[in-house]
């Protein structure tokens, strides 16, 4: 009984407490450059949670095999393989979705989210946990990865779900946006609207993370970021202490 | 002559229009991260810059003749990030070793780049636009360039806005973020330029 309640929990924090985007502030180069459109945000979130809740199994089915000494490099054999197989089922099946993510499918493999979930969880816990702390965070990251699209879809393009057809194999072309459909606001799918969004979307994060009296978001530099342990940089960054690291 | 000229543009191209982090979305992790003081960001763009232009000069070589020309091309993704963990690694154990000084003011951001998403791009990108070595060469340059420019303007308008009077939800890393996007904006200015001067 105590095991369901513990893999509840493990589901959950990812999609709000800990959600890995608005909370933890990882991923944020997908999360800016892929959200210029529902349609891409959510075959990117989709993608990454597949490689993330793969690449959380394995690393927690070896985790008693790898040495710890080379284990990030390990984590990224692992990681890159999974990649590669979700770039090949994506260009096989989804051929638009390749088109769309780009450059950004294979940065997968450099997604902290990924290799930071890797280090702080699967190393540590059993394998139904991982796989479950894997599809929580997959779609906490993916929710997030939405909620920017629609608002830079609607705002930018005048457009809500536009090409969503392609990814699941008809020819839905999404809604349009009366008046915002003729008089779109440019800007916000370029890449000043995806800070701009951005920030916003973590103010309000912040606000109701305030509200539940939650601390509010803060880059802590090193606290979340997988390479803490072997990184050296984090004596010259401020608010990054290395025994709270090491501990 | 039409080569250097090419040469020229493209390495603009990546500094201004292309900008890694501000247009690409490049390397946010650091951008946010290390910006906050001048010597840091600085510090962390140059080790940014050669690692991207030796990784590009090694990763070209091993994509042509082992992987190209053996059918091999969908191992890229694997091969390049290992061959930029190993290179990484390589290059931190060597300045250690024999450059201490620089070691210090360089070699302790190099960890920090294995994982960073400019490097694992340019390769990738260069592989994609199907450009040859001298090309890969000048993009990467340029695109380290630009994340220096970039991360330095930042790490300027950071140090203004820590005297600012921020409204309280909006402080810390949402008004970091915003102020991005006004960085951001001005380099769109630039589109065109480019192709102004060299069309």
């Amino acid at each position: 009984m105590a095991e369901k309640k513990s893999l509840g929990k493990e589901f959950s924090k990812g999609i709000i407490i800990e959600n890995p985007v608005l909370r933890l502030v990882l991923g944020t180069c997908p999360t800016l450059a892929t959200t210029t459109s529902v349609t891409s945000a959510i075959g990117m979130g989709i993608s990454a949670s597949i490689v993330l809740i793969c690449s959380n199994i394995a690393i927690s089915a070896l985790r008693k095999v790898i040495p710890a000494k080379v284990r990030i490099p390990a984590y990224i054999v692992v990681i890159a393989s999974f990649v590669t197989i979700v770039q090949m089922l994506v260009k096989a099946f989804v051929p638009v979705l390749n088109e769309q993510l780009g450059v950004y499918l294979p940065l997968i493999v450099v997604n902290c989210i990924i290799l930071g979930r890797a280090e702080a969880f699967a190393s540590k816990n059993g394998v139904l946990a991982s796989a479950v702390d894997g599809l929580g965070m997959g779609i906490g990251f993916t929710a997030a990865l939405f909620v920017m699209g629609t608002i830079r879809e609607i705002l930018g393009a005048g457009t809500f779900l536009a090409g969503f057809g392609g990814l699941i194999g008809n020819n839905f072309d999404g809604f349009s946006i009366p008046f915002l459909n003729s008089n779109p606001i440019l800007i916000f799918i370029l890449a000043p609207g995806g800070f701009f969004v951005f920030g916003l979307v973590m103010a309000l994060a912040n606000k109701l993370a305030e509200s539940k009296g939650k601390p509010k978001a803060e880059l802590k530099g090193c606290e979340n970021c997988p390479m803490a342990k072997i990184c050296n940089v984090r004596d010259k960054v401020e608010g990054c202490d290395k025994k709270e690291v090491e501990a | 002559m039409e080569l250097t000229k090419g040469l020229i543009a493209l390495f603009l191209t990546m500094i201004l229009t292309q900008n890694f982090i501000l247009a690409k979305f490049l390397g946010i992790c650091p951008f946010l991260g290390v910006s906050k003081k001048l010597d840091t960001a600085l510090g962390m763009s140059l080790a940014v810059i050669f690692v991207m232009a030796l990784s590009t000069a090694v990763t070209y070589p091993i994509n042509k003749y082992i992987l190209v020309a053996n059918n091999l091309e969908y191992l890229q993704t694997i091969v390049f990030i290992l061959v930029i963990a190993a290179l990484v690694q390589m290059v931190e154990i060597v300045l250690k070793k024999y450059i201490p000084a620089l070691y210090n003011s360089l070699g302790i951001y190099l960890p920090l780049i294995t994982t960073n998403c400019a490097v694992l791009g340019v390769v990738t990108l260069n592989v994609d636009n199907g450009y040859d070595f001298i090309h890969s060469l000048i993009c990467s340059l340029g695109g380290g360039v630009g994340f220096l420019v970039a991360m330095v303007m930042f790490a300027g308008v950071r140090s203004r806005l820590e005297s600012c009077d921020v409204p309280k939800f909006l402080k810390g890393l949402p008004i970091t973020l915003i102020a991005a996007s006004l960085v951001s904006v001005s380099f769109l200015g630039f589109a065109g330029l480019v192709e102004g001067i060299f069309g």
